[in-house]
């Protein structure tokens, strides 16, 4: 009979404790929605200080050139070399350009970038912020009645947007260039062919213009989660470190299911 | 960091996200080379399309001159209705011979647009009369099996 009770008071305890969770996170999402709201009625205010938002520009986009280029080269050179291993079987080595050139513009670019962003600079966003609420910087900017949210959070969350879809459409093009390089000049496929085919398949408004798109919606979500979880970090020092691990994390599932769901509602063949 | 250094390296990014923003709208894309910015439709019956996409090329002699807008099935005919968006700039005679081609042996499908040599055009939203359908490759090769097996048994 005691074991039995003990048993229903594990079960007890097992689903307090889920329900527990459950509420914590319909918690956490409605004080993100109400969060986001609040970021974007002062991002007015922000704006008028707009050197602020160009500062976090150079933080999170141009400090971040470097991993970008170097990573669409590589990625680049890597789909020239596997793309034309298969297509030379088929005898279509031609289509080498189109291969690089739509899987870069349509997918690779905008996920890989924003993956990349996401860990490089997202995470160094909520570090800041998390550190920042840690050491009561955000309390004490409250108590001289400066809003910290249009100080601090407005600028970080549109100087990543502003430089995401800069950072994929250079990702792309290094990409492009690093197909090139490996396709053309190492493999020897016929220059005039790769650009040519490249530029009969890859439409302006159908393909680049929703990578374009893709990479800007993957900007406002990256920003979005990065500047909340330094936001709604637990201000001690593990409390910001398990929110940096929040950001890299809960940003790279928002990307790949936004870029699922982007991309059905973007390439539906007729 | 000062003000005007950080804004340098600031435009500088910019600057390189639009170089390459461009890099992908002319180079890689056909902003430059294919863009209509006035098309007309016209239509065609087919009583085959076989693979045929929207969005394929319309040639003319070789030359891209439209795209297929629109592919709809008849219930009346049975037919598929292909609408094509063709440039502003050409115009085709009435008796215009449109097929569908393969560009290669397995390569994508495409519109052919013969013209012929009548003195009045096309109009926008006109009916192309003479079409051709897309070769099936199975019923060529049936076709090309089954003369063979006829051919056999009357030599015998």
């Amino acid at each position: 009979m005691a074991d039995d009770r003990q048993d229903s008071g594990a079960i007890v305890s097992a689903v307090a404790s889920l329900g527990h969770r459950v509420n914590e996170a319909l918690l956490r999402l409605g004080f993100a929605t109400r969060f986001f709201l609040m970021l974007l009625i002062w991002s007015g205010q922000s704006f008028r200080r707009f050197n602020l938002t160009i500062r976090e520009v150079y933080f999170s986009g141009f400090q971040s050139l470097l991993i970008i280029m170097v990573s669409g080269l590589f990625i680049g050179m890597v789909l020239g070399m596997q793309g034309y291993e298969t297509l030379q079987r088929y005898g279509s080595a031609d289509a080498l350009g189109v291969l690089v050139a739509l899987s870069l513009v349509r997918e690779l670019g905008p996920v890989v970038a924003a993956l990349l962003f996401a860990s490089r600079a997202g995470s160094s966003i909520t570090a800041e912020i998390g550190l920042m609420k840690a050491t009561e910087q955000l309390t004490a900017m409250d108590m001289m009645a400066v809003n910290p949210i249009a100080r601090v959070v407005a600028p970080r969350f549109w100087g990543g947007v502003i430089s995401m879809p800069l950072l994929a459409a250079l990702f792309s093009a290094t990409g492009v260039f690093g197909g090139y390089l490996i396709g053309v000049v190492f493999i020897g496929v016929d220059e005039g062919a790769f650009w040519s085919q490249m530029q009969a398949s890859v439409d302006f408004r159908y393909d680049i213009w929703s990578g374009i798109v893709k990479s800007f919606v993957f900007g406002i979500a990256v920003s979005l989660i990065a500047v909340f979880e330094g936001y709604d970090a637990v201000p001690t020092a593990e409390g910001v470190s398990s929110s940096i691990k929040g950001t890299v994390v809960k940003s790279a599932l928002a990307i790949l299911a936004l870029d699922f769901v982007l991309t059905s509602f973007m390439f539906r063949e007729a | 960091m000062s003000r005007k250094l950080l804004d340098l390296w600031v435009g500088v990014f910019v600057a390189l996200g639009v170089a390459s923003l461009l890099f992908l709208a002319l180079k890689v894309g056909n902003l430059a080379t294919a863009n209509f910015s006035e098309t007309y439709p016209l239509t065609a019956n087919f009583v085959n399309i076989g693979g045929l996409k929207v969005r394929a090329p319309v040639k003319s002699a070789g030359v891209v001159v439209g795209r297929v807008g629109d592919i709809r099935f008849d219930p009346e005919t049975y037919e598929a209705v292909v609408t094509f968006n063709i440039d502003g700039r050409y115009r085709f005679p009435k008796d215009t011979f449109a097929l569908i081609l393969t560009s290669g042996l397995l390569g994508e499908q495409y519109v052919g647009l013969d013209p012929g040599g009548d003195e009045a055009m096309l109009k926008a939203g006109e009916v192309i009369a003479k079409t051709q359908s897309a070769v099936v490759l199975e019923k060529l090769i049936s076709q090309f099996m089954f003369n063979k097996a006829s051919e056999g048994s009357s030599e015998k």
